[in-house]
């Protein structure tokens, strides 16, 4: 037998799969944790409905404090779900063999991050208006506080995504990913609250939400390249 | 030894030392692996194998001395290496909210050939159960059916791929790892266990030690 012709058969090529077959497996995932979704959604409502009983049922009191209220609370909710978000990947090697393909691991990186959103920020968005009507938020603010949370949650997912990266291969990440990602989430933070409260004063919301757009734009080509670098680094120990 | 010298060298390493935390594991390392070539590496625990292996997949960089792909050194070489590896470690890549089948298909099987291979391995009817709640022999015959696969990559590099298998599992494992040999592929693998392959090559880590005495460490790890 002569050897080339073997050869050639033994060389397969290697099937890469691309962003689209990356996402349907995420959504497949998450879809079979539905605790994992479940779980940021109570804390959400329930802190929230809480809220009231703690600080006293004055209904100016809750409508000054709602838009900042549910801001901060969608973002600690979007950051303790994200501590899992390598953490299986990586347990099971499955990691590992995503950093050997020859396709670069931002989208890898970006199709769980989008995936992440779907499951925890895009819920929160939709629910907002009804933990807005509990907190007595004026019917003026609703739909900027919709789309605020709507682009606000993505950057924070796709943000988060470089803290869980480099906490990954650390036992008990808490406190240290929570230090990693909150100065970076601060600005989300301010012009979310700041577009939702110059709605409801009345005044042109628009600049607040091209900027948290703009924000938005910057984490999704940023921050996956951050992760991915991240990721590698925790792999190589 | 002329059959030797025709089959080209698709992997070959020259002098190489590896290092982790700091300690270096071995040094002067030097081989050579051929199309159709099969190696086991051997070594006491804690010797450098999977570091070895992870060296030579590129996870670290952290080494020094040279590793060429077909001629071409590393970095370089290491992208079209990439192309045509396939890399079975400690943790075998299976995802535990999948089934096998799913994750075959992931790793870029049809739903046919995953079957096949999933039955060749003595998985059939499990295909359809979640990898969480199978056993850690059964997930291991999970990782280890991407060998099955057809249209296979040409270099394996298995770390430990005989951990948690029974006996009909090495057998099939061995029968399929003569098979991939005989179509030209080529075998890197860390075991403890003997495996019955024919024309396997051995590399020992222990005959490359690093020979340092105590004095001659970095003040560094001393005072680390």
């Amino acid at each position: 037998m002569s050897l080339t012709d073997v050869q050639v058969q033994a060389v397969g090529a290697r099937e890469t799969p691309g962003f689209a077959a990356l996402f349907k497996i995420e959504m497949l995932l998450a879809l079979r944790k539905r605790a994992d979704i479940a779980n940021p959604l109570l804390f959400f409502v329930t802190v929230l409905a809480l809220l009231p009983l703690g600080v006293g049922p004055e209904p100016e009191l809750l409508a000054k404090m709602a838009p900042g209220m549910i801001w901060v609370m969608a973002l600690l909710a979007t950051m303790l779900s994200q501590e899992s978000l390598f953490r299986g990947d990586f347990e099971d090697g499955t990691l590992e063999q995503l950093a050997l393909l020859p396709q670069p691991l931002y989208f890898a990186v970006l199709a769980k991050s989008l995936v992440h959103w779907i499951a925890t920020g895009l819920p929160l968005a939709l629910l907002s208006p009804l933990l807005a009507l509990m907190l007595n938020l004026p019917t003026e603010g609703y739909l900027c506080l919709f789309v605020s949370l709507f682009l606000g949650t993505a950057s924070l997912s796709l943000i988060g995504a470089i803290g869980a990266a480099l906490t990954v291969a650390l036992r008990r990440p808490g406190l240290l990913l929570a230090l990693i990602v909150m100065p970076l989430y601060v600005p989300v933070l301010i012009f979310g609250t700041g577009a939702v409260q110059a709605a409801i004063d009345g005044y042109a919301y628009s600049a607040q939400l091209a900027i948290l757009a703009a924000l938005l734009a910057a984490a999704a080509a940023l921050a996956p390249l951050a992760a991915a670098g991240a990721i590698r680094i925790s792999l190589d120990n | 030894m002329s059959v030797t010298t025709k089959s080209p060298v698709v992997l070959q390493v020259r002098d190489l030392a590896c290092e982790r935390d700091g300690r270096r594991l071995f040094e002067g390392l030097d081989f050579s692996l051929n199309a159709g070539g099969a190696i086991q590496i051997k070594g006491s625990n804690g010797a450098g194998k999977t570091t070895l292996l992870r060296t030579l997949i590129g996870s670290t960089s952290d080494f020094s001395g040279e590793i060429l792909w077909r001629d071409k050194p590393f970095p370089r070489g290491l992208r079209s290496m990439r192309e045509s590896l396939l890399y079975v470690g400690h943790r075998g890549g299976v995802r535990g909210g999948l089934t096998p089948l799913e994750n075959l298909t992931w790793y870029g099987a049809t739903e046919a050939s995953a079957m096949e291979a999933l039955d060749r391995l003595d998985l059939f009817g499990f295909e359809g159960s979640l990898c969480n709640s199978l056993s850690a022999g059964q997930n291991r015959r999970v990782a280890l059916a991407r060998l099955f696969l057809p249209q296979s990559p040409c270099l394996w590099i298995l770390d430990e791929p005989l951990t948690a298998l029974d006996v009909a599992g090495v057998a099939a494992l061995e029968k399929q790892m003569a098979n991939h040999l005989e179509n030209g592929g080529s075998l890197l693998l860390t075991s403890h266990q003997p495996l019955n392959l024919p024309g396997l090559n051995f590399v020992d880590l222990s005959d490359f030690l690093v020979e340092e005495s105590f004095s001659d460490m970095g003040g560094e790890h001393v005072f680390n």
